[in-house]
């Protein structure tokens, strides 16, 4: 895309320098537990110690005699306000504190709340509880199985421990693709639990004013909008009306999805903030974090994949078992149970396709959110592209040459896949071809041909993506019934700068600076003149929040659209000043002249002084604008990733030697942070597929419960991630944007894994399920007799 | 405990419980929230403070540790309103993000130029290792770090 503002003026496409830095970089910036208000109490929980318990009785004596502790808070205590029980977003319901019994180890069981920080620890470490253990179901197949202990008592007709049952596609044709076909490869894959471990955990500040009647929740949140909605509907019965609730998303330290929904922890604090009228900060320390947040993924997916002979694909058929824990506390919209994982059919032409996935309790913390990635798709992305390459191998084809005879071509978009998107734009060879080019990919499989000869093990792995995000047109989607839509607010001020205000909540990724390069291209106000404002629900405009790459999609476009709303009336000032028609003006960014006469203009900034010092009679004064943008279509970035690894045949560690990433996310605002971007979600996906996973022993004891054993990739593990793009804006979007955050964390897992399944296929390897771990890679490497 | 101590040149002294985590000295006692908390096990260090010029991680100390010593937090890096290349450096290569583990990337980073002011690019990553960042994926820290080292060695 040709720049159309001067680097002064810094709009779209510019690589300027982040608006949110200063602060950051002195240490200057509020997160959470920065913020520290006068006679704060703090909140410490108790956590169970089993998976699965009757409660027999809570003992808080010794908390309670503890100097500085004030109050114990259990199940009972809320249970008298109808607040024990929560609704989840996907309305299913979860414990805020248990009654009866707790249902995974780290529930919630009390609160202690104390006058300092260390006192509520002290007061938590002694509240004792008697537990009578229950049967463990850790195992979401066993699960299912007749017999197993049924969960969710609380649901009076529940007989067993499946939550739902949802399918998408074409069934009976997708059974006779399959029959019919020359080749058809199947596959079980397990996409384990893992967790987004943002380096800032969650927390909140509930302060409940008794004089004003009005609830402030300083608190981790990427949507808080819709907490505020969420909170007045859950409370509305103790009397939180809305307009009494005021959520405050100050800065936040990483969110990846993990700060979308609604933890006991901020419930708890508030209930002892109204009881008490005094502020109550309640943060998690790492360990409950990794225990009992919201977990990602845990999948477990059997695909079978169909082809000609001549390997053109046909079909693909994938059943899944979702693991939601106790309780279904995703953030998928409501229509989606399995989010948009029926995006499966990738980037390829496939004409038949079905999918099935059954929602399943176990004794685990409940969720299912994502992990920096748009609803279930890389879920979706990591099957179709293992699947792909299992074929490709299958058939003896070069997975480069397999991919670029089954992809949709340019000339398909808008394309309507066989499960019912209608994918935007793409160029897919074209992406390939870029990553092929610049790693060098037929010398490399020179390379690995002679390195396999003297039995060293080498692979390339290819992951050419088709990502789904930006929810989302309204009639399709939305959280708890409300739309997902989202929105900006212009002002501009006498003197031509800017405010402007958003529905959504960066948590690293830029907003103020990229909203304002938007602004900035679309009125020609300079981005350094236009602050940026979200996440205080008493200014800013209603919007759904920070997740699922949606910003740029959404709110983006509101911000482009509220921007031509004001170039409109602009036009009409501008026209009025002129003493020209309004159709004799032309608009370049930043002043309207009158056609054929280029030294007659007026600039933004006259316009905008004009409208509150000399504005046409009958006009109303002002220059603002408020978008509520409804996107017509969801936007599909893609990519095409190239990974080589080589695989130490003693210690079985897999070692990414290179990686090239080449990411399309339509046209660009800002290059710089959208490298930024793509780095961190590369890091993030080399994370699962080779270290992090949540895993439980039979008795539900978590393994991965702090940064001891939960292992996210350090500088050192890390590669130089070589990036590059290709740009097939999206048609629909105001600005051709798509979204770029989740990418890569969606693309690069399948790269990883095909490029080690790639080194050691020809020793008869099929299948590695993430995260490749050395002793995953060692047992493998002793079955087949390489080493010993 | 009365501890005494100074931090970024300035004097200070309080009464504290012996038990109380160094960090939280500095965050709420001596009310310097630049420097954070991520893990409590030492793993993360967002909480990187200079000890006597030596990286340490606050979370993990007793302010009781700190009697007598010289410390320094990120608030300390700028001086007479002027930037220190290292936070100049994080600004012009992009070497933060949500900027929750950049006052520890920058005091670690610090103490290294500190003592190896040519460092390669595989001595910065070792450098930084006890520093975890989840947005960046690390190409813009060493390249920040890399910046700094430049423009230090003038």
């Amino acid at each position: 895309m040709a720049l159309r503002t001067s680097p002064e003026v810094g709009g779209m496409g510019h690589s300027i320098k982040r608006k949110e830095d200063p602060r950051f970089i002195r240490g200057r910036g509020t997160y959470v537990d920065d913020v520290q208000l006068p006679g704060m109490l703090y909140l410490d929980i108790v956590r169970s110690p089993h998976a699965h318990a009757k409660i027999i009785k809570i003992d808080t004596a010794k908390a309670m005699a503890v100097p500085g502790v004030l109050a114990v808070i259990t199940g009972q205590d809320l249970a008298k306000y109808n607040l024990h029980w929560m609704p989840t977003l996907m309305s299913d319901t979860q414990m805020v504190l248990p009654v009866e019994k707790v249902m995974y180890q780290a529930q919630e069981v009390a609160a202690v709340l104390a006058t300092s920080r260390y006192a509520a620890a002290d007061g938590a470490a002694v509240v004792e509880v008697d537990y009578e253990p229950l049967p463990v179901v850790v195992d979401p197949k066993k699960a299912l199985e007749p017999g197993a202990p049924v969960l969710r008592t609380d649901k009076k007709d529940k007989k067993d421990n499946h939550i739902w049952h949802w399918e998408w596609g074409d069934r009976a044709a997708t059974e006779r693709a399959i029959a019919e076909a020359d080749v058809t490869v199947k596959q079980d894959i397990y996409i384990p639990r893992i967790h987004v471990a943002s380096i800032e955990t969650c927390g909140c500040i509930a302060h409940f004013d008794k004089v004003m009647d009005k609830l402030t929740v300083w608190m981790t949140t990427q949507a808080p909008h819709a907490i505020r909605t969420v909170f007045a509907l859950v409370a509305g019965h103790v009397g939180l009306a809305e307009h009494k609730i005021r959520i405050i998303s100050p800065d936040i330290g990483g969110g990846f999805g993990g700060k979308v929904p609604v933890y006991p922890g901020y419930v708890i604090a508030v209930a002892a903030s109204v009881l008490t009228g005094k502020p109550v900060k309640w943060i998690e320390d790492r360990m409950e974090n990794l225990q009992a947040d919201s977990f990602a993924r845990d999948y477990h997916i059997t695909a079978e994949l169909a082809a000609k002979k001549d390997g053109t694909l046909t079909a693909l058929r994938i059943k899944t078992l979702a693991d939601h824990g106790y309780a279904d506390a995703a953030a998928n919209p409501s229509k989606f149970p399995a989010g948009l994982f029926h995006v499966c059919t990738g980037s390829y032409d496939l004409k038949a396709a079905h999918v099935e996935v059954d929602g399943v309790y176990t004794n685990k913390p409940p969720g299912g959110i994502a992990y920096r990635c748009s609803f279930r798709v890389t879920e979706a992305v990591h099957t179709i592209e293992r699947m792909t390459d299992l074929m490709a191998h299958q058939l003896n084809i070069d997975p480069a040459e397999f991919r670029l005879k089954n992809f949709i071509n340019p000339e398909q978009f808008p394309y309507k896949s066989a499960l019912g998107w209608e994918y935007d734009s793409g160029n897919y060879a074209g992406a390939l071809h870029k990553a092929m080019d610049t790693i060098g990919y037929a010398d490399l499989r020179r390379e690995q041909a002679e390195k396999r000869k003297r039995g060293e093990l080498m692979g390339i792995g290819i992951s050419s993506f088709t990502e789904i995000v930006g929810a989302g047109p309204s009639k399709h989607f939305d959280i708890l019934g409300i739309k997902m839509f989202d929105s900006c607010e212009i002002r501009i001020h006498p003197t031509g700068k800017a405010i402007a205000r958003f529905g959504t909540k960066s948590q690293g990724q830029g907003h103020e600076t990229t909203y304002a390069q938007i602004l900035a291209e679309e009125l020609g106000i300079p981005a350094k003149d236009i602050q940026v404002e979200e996440g205080d629900t008493d200014t800013a405009p209603y919007g759904l929040g920070t997740y699922a790459s949606r910003s740029t999609p959404v709110a983006g476009a509101a911000a482009a659209i509220a921007a031509r709303k004001v170039r409109d009336k602009a036009r009409k000032i501008a026209a009025y000043l002129l003493e020209a028609a309004e159709d004799d003006l032309v608009w370049e960014p930043g002043k309207f002249s009158v056609k054929g006469a280029p030294g007659k203009s007026k600039t933004i900034q006259d316009i905008a002084f004009a409208a509150y010092t000399n504005h046409p009679q009958g006009m109303e004064a002002g220059l603002e604008a408020v978008s509520y943008y409804d996107p017509p279509n969801l936007t599909y970035p893609f990519g095409s990733y190239i990974c080589v690894v080589d695989v130490d045949k003693g210690t079985g560690e897999v070692k990414v030697r290179r990686f090239v990433a080449i990411d399309d996310c339509g046209n660009i605002i800002n290059p710089m942070i959208v490298q930024g971007q793509v780095h961190g979600g590369l890091t993030m996906g080399l994370a699962p597929a080779l270290f992090e996973e949540i895993s439980y022993d039979e008795i539900g004891n978590i393994q991965g419960g702090s940064f001891i054993d939960y292992l996210l990739p350090t500088a050192v593990e890390t590669p130089k991630w070589e990036t590059g793009h290709t740009v097939t804006p999206s048609p629909h979007h105001p600005l051709g944007a798509k979204g770029v955050g989740e990418s890569a964390t969606v693309g690069a897992p399948a790269a990883i894994a095909n490029a080690v399944v790639d080194a050691l296929w020809h020793l008869g390897v099929r299948h590695i399920d993430i995260p490749i771990t050395p002793a995953k890679v060692w047992k493998l490497l002793r079955e087949k007799g390489v080493t010993e | 405990m009365l501890v005494k101590l100074s931090i970024n040149g300035e004097k200070h002294e309080a009464d504290v419980e012996p038990r109380l985590l160094l960090v939280h000295m500095i965050r709420e006692v001596l009310r310097l929230t630049g420097t954070h908390i991520g893990c409590d096990t030492t793993h993360c260090g967002a909480c990187t403070i200079l000890m006597d010029g030596r990286p340490v991680k606050s979370c993990t100390m007793f302010a009781v540790q700190a009697q007598g010593k010289a410390l320094m937090t990120v608030e300390g890096l700028e001086q007479n309103d002027k930037l220190h290349p290292l936070q100049e450096g994080f600004m012009a290569e992009h070497g933060l993000q949500c900027g929750y583990c950049t006052p520890g990337m920058l005091m670690t980073s610090y103490a290294f130029l500190k003592k190896y002011p040519s460092p390669t690019e595989d001595d910065i990553r070792r450098a930084i290792s006890g520093n975890l960042c989840r947005c960046t994926g690390y190409v813009n820290i060493v390249k920040s770090v890399q910046y700094a080292a430049a423009k230090l060695r003038g």
